[in-house]
């Protein structure tokens, strides 16, 4: 866990917006079901609960996305209706979605103020305006991203920048954020808060969603859980013990938040000899035994996901070998890797994991359909009844396997992408960022899964932007710097610091690196002369 | 929508019933099955009000005979649209399969006039159409072109080919035998009305229950997601195609028989019918929904206007304005109704 800030505390204005009573069911389902909720000017207030707990649903009402049942919204003492977005807007409400809300195909700039665009006449774009104002706006959350790349070039953090940057952009006085962090890593987190504290002491009133607790302390004020739909608690978070909010939370104890199990290493599974892709990837060699949990860390660009793509068959590689269980092989296709037994848990859930309209069987199934078919008819009770299994053992809340995935919350969505890769019964596991936006309670859950994979001699290369994460639960710690392995660090060598300095490939000083200290922050963000391109490298890691 | 603005305490059993984790309510069931194949119902219901109107406006709709009628009319374009759908779920357009029912109905005429079986002639009308759909598919899926400019390319390749084929000259004559496929009729139901069925059963059964079918829903709905799933993309986008290819010959084989007659004029916009039939039936062009049953209501409704239009005596002229707005409205109305839906 971080040190705590030393927090500068304003004196807690009075409520900016009140909930009372809140109700909100879809069909077949009450999600909200009396929540009372209070926000103050220039506090962070942070939301916790379980997947599906509602804390999404919350933040669209506020924001106008979707429309309350019951229940009361006081803004500034006075009952309001928020209608719409655009309404939302003009009470000056700003949402950032848990789920990207972004157009690919437009620019950075274009991004930020779409809707909103800055006229000359009516009608006619002001470009280069929208791009200064674009770029003032980056640069005061230190992103050296270009205004006028594209946004489906750019890696998944970085799209979750510019999704801030436009939250920003709107002057709100109600700043709501989804998930803001689930995707970021170390740095850019330090600057968002940064950023965020900055807005406080300007008044704003934060709504702040997150399943990093140990962000908790940094940021937070104020917390309240949710659980089932209801508000059980708020408190002040100098005054509450994280393990307490974890129990109001999942309702019961937790053990342990990292329950590695180690197993004896076994015979050796993978071992990658030189893999080397265009000056991307840069002659990686490592070796990954059955029983292990191999974790992989870098910064944002650093090519983890493009390793990890690359061993999975879905990215091209120039020259190095591949060996699994000692045999040469090669991986072109996806189709290929599965067949060898591997399974890649990708990033980008949404892109690249879910087919959003199908359902939770039918997403499940997906990877290893073959299995359940004959002549190529699909086997229904088969299906079903796999489906209904790992929906069960991961605690996926739906109504049932027949509900499309797009309906389910966040975090619900990634253990149905889990759940795939269980039922691909692979024996090399490949996850990229495995628990993005999964609860405290469903993490422990996953990774007592990891703990059984490995027991019963499989292997798994995790990835993680989520430090505690990665030490937490790797056997084995590489660390990846502009497409090269900088280190190795087995579990006891493996510490914040030894590998935030594998990750930025320099022997820079240990105490740089400590978690909050804003001023050592600012220095790293500037293009180190090494890596003028740090920031467009990461712009390959999304497939093309 | 703010309903009641007086506190309630939550209620106990409403404690409860969200305390278990599978929040499920009773209504779920009939919900599910509304969210199901409520769209089909709507499909369904625009048939049965353009039905009733049309009822009340002629005394010659509600016939058997007009009803046979108006059933065989859709069969050519209801076996058409049914490959559409295959093609519009994984998000693609098929825009050749007018010309392709021109080419392999030339191609079948020719080798009908040449003397061959009927058998053999059908068999090379249904393969010159899987292998134009098939050469489609190739180029979408390896040559990762759009399918909207490939399949734009191989209508006039296709009609082309029928017309040098035949230096422009239809074929016409051919045996009873052959053109029982059209005009002769088993327990009373004319022949293409068999055919279209039988192609909706296996084309239900394809999408529902198999391999094929799930790959296609799944690419249409997130193509990378797929192939980063492990399914050959390509492979399955090629047979989709195919499909709709040998389904334009199937058409072809028929239309031949109807007419007596193979035409390198033939199925001139047959595709906006099919694509029609299948976006009125709930297949939606973004791709990764739809279902058989849907385009086939689509098809119906689309020969029901048409012959409804011929005996209100609308010229053809007003009849093709007709189509084309009924078609925007059906489609204007699933987007609103899905959009208020969520
Ligand atoms: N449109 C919808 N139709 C039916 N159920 C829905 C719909 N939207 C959300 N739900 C359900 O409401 C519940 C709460 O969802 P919500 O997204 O608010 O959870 P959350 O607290 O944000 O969870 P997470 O931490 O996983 O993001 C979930 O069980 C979800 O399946
Ligand atoms: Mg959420």
């Amino acid at each position: 866990m971080r040190a705590p800030n030393p927090k500068i505390r304003l004196p807690l204005g009075s409520p900016i917006l009140e909930l009372r009573q809140l109700g909100k069911s879809f069909p077949g389902v009450k999600v909200l079901d009396g929540v009372d909720f209070e926000l103050r000017r220039g506090e962070v207030h942070v939301l916790l609960g379980e997947n599906g707990a509602g804390k999404s649903t919350l933040a669209k009402i506020l924001s106008g996305a979707c429309q309350k049942d019951s229940g009361e919204i006081l803004l500034d003492g006075q009952p309001a209706e928020i209608r719409n977005p655009r309404h939302a807007w003009a009470l000056g409400i700003g949402m950032i979605y848990q789920e990207l809300n972004l157009a690919p195909n437009l620019t950075v700039a274009e991004n930020i103020f779409l809707g909103r665009e800055h006229t000359l006449v009516p009608g006619v774009i002001s470009d280069r305006q929208m791009r200064t104002q674009a770029r003032e706006i980056l640069d005061g959350l230190r992103v050296p991203l270009d205004v006028r790349a594209r946004l489906g070039t750019l890696g998944i953090a970085q799209q979750q920048m510019v999704e801030i940057a436009k939250a920003l952009s709107l002057h709100a006085r109600i700043l709501i954020m989804d998930e803001p962090t689930s995707a970021l890593t170390g740095q850019e987190i330090r600057e968002l808060f940064a950023t965020m504290r900055g807005l406080k002491e300007r008044g704003v009133a934060i709504i702040y969603i997150s399943h990093r607790l140990e962000e908790l302390a940094e940021i937070g004020d104020r917390v309240t859980v949710l659980r089932d739909g209801h508000s059980v608690a708020t408190r002040a978070v100098g005054e509450v013990e994280v393990s307490e909010l974890i129990r109001l939370m999942v309702n019961r104890e937790l053990q342990e938040q990292y329950p590695r199990r180690r197993t004896a290493r076994g015979a050796e599974l993978l071992r990658v000899e030189h893999l080397t892709q265009n000056g991307r990837l840069r002659d990686i060699s490592f070796v990954l035994h059955r029983g292990e949990v191999l974790g992989l860390a870098g910064l944002l660009g650093s090519g983890r996901s493009r390793l990890a793509r690359a061993l999975f068959g879905a990215e091209p590689i120039d020259s190095g070998a591949i060996f699994l269980e000692g045999r040469p092989c090669r991986i072109d296709s996806p189709g290929q890797a599965i067949k060898l037994g591997i399974g890649f848990l990708a990033e980008d859930r949404r892109t690249d994991g879910l087919v959003l309209m199908l359902s939770l069987r039918e997403n499940t199934s997906l990877p290893s359909l073959a299995r359940f078919c004959r002549w190529g008819v699909v086997g229904r009770a088969r299906e079903r009844c796999a489906s209904e299994q790992y929906r069960r053992q991961l605690r996926i809340r739906s109504q049932g396997i027949e509900q499309s995935v797009n309906l389910l919350s966040g975090g619900n969505q990634q253990k149905v992408v889990l759940s795939k890769w269980l039922c691909a019964q692979a024996r090399l596991f490949i996850f990229d960022e495995p628990t993005r936006g999964i609860d405290v309670g469903a993490k422990v859950e996953i990774y007592e899964w990891m703990n059984q994979l490995t027991a019963a001699g499989s292997a798994i290369l995790m990835i993680s932007s989520d430090m505690p994460e990665i030490l937490g639960m790797s056997d084995r710690v590489l660390t990846l710097c502009r497409g090269a392995i900088t280190a190795e660090l087995d579990a006891e060598e493996a510490s914040q610091e030894a590998i935030m300095r594998g990750a930025l490939g320099v022997g820079a000083s240990p105490a740089s690196f400590s978690a909050a200290s804003p001023s050592v922050a600012g220095e790293k963000v500037r293009p180190d002369p090494d890596a003028p391109d740090r920031f467009n490298r990461a712009q390959h890691e999304q497939v093309p | 929508m703010n309903k009641s603005p007086e506190l309630t305490a939550p209620s106990p059993e409403g404690l409860r019933s969200a305390e278990s984790s599978a929040v499920s309510v009773g209504r779920g069931r009939i919900g599910r099955i509304l969210s199901r194949y409520g769209r089909q119902l709507g499909t369904v219901t625009g048939l049965l009000l353009l039905c009733g109107a049309l009822t009340a406006l002629t005394p010659y709709f509600l016939t058997i005979s007009n009803l046979l009628n108006v059933v065989q009319q859709t069969a050519i374009n209801a076996i058409i649209a049914a490959g559409m759908t295959f093609v519009i779920i994984t998000a693609g357009i098929d825009l050749s399969v007018g010309s392709i029912v021109a080419f392999a109905g030339v191609v079948l005429g020719s080798a009908l006039a040449g003397g061959h079986s009927a058998f053999f002639s059908v068999m090379a009308g249904l393969v010159v159409g899987l292998l134009c759909g098939a050469a489609n598919g190739v180029l979408i899926a390896f040559g990762e072109l759009p399918p909207f400019i490939v399949t734009l390319g191989t209508m006039s390749v296709a009609r082309g080919a029928a017309l040098v084929y035949t230096h422009g000259r239809p074929i016409s004559g051919f045996s009873a035998g052959f053109r029982f496929l059209a005009t002769g009729h088993v327990w009373r139901i004319p022949m293409p009305v068999l055919i279209m069925l039988a192609v909706y059963g296996v084309g239900h059964f394809l999408l529902s229950r198999t391999k094929l079918g799930r790959y296609t829903y799944a690419i249409g709905g997130n193509e990378q997601a797929t192939r980063l799933s492990g399914v050959n993309v390509r492979l399955y986008k090629t047979l989709v195609y195919g499909i709709s290819g040998l389904l334009s010959g199937l058409a072809a084989v028929i239309l031949t028989a109807r007419l007596d007659s193979a035409q390198p004029i033939a199925g001139i916009m047959y595709e906006l019918d099919a694509i029609a039939a299948t976006v009125i039936g709930g297949t939606s062009l973004m791709g990764g929904e739809g279902k058989m049953f849907g385009t086939l209501v689509g098809a119906l409704i689309m020969g029901v206007l048409r012959d409804g239009l011929n005996l209100l005596n609308v010229s053809s002229y007003i009849q093709q304005i007709v189509i084309g707005s009924v078609i925007i409205i059906a489609v204007f109305l699933d987007i609103t109704l899905k959009k208020t839906k969520t």
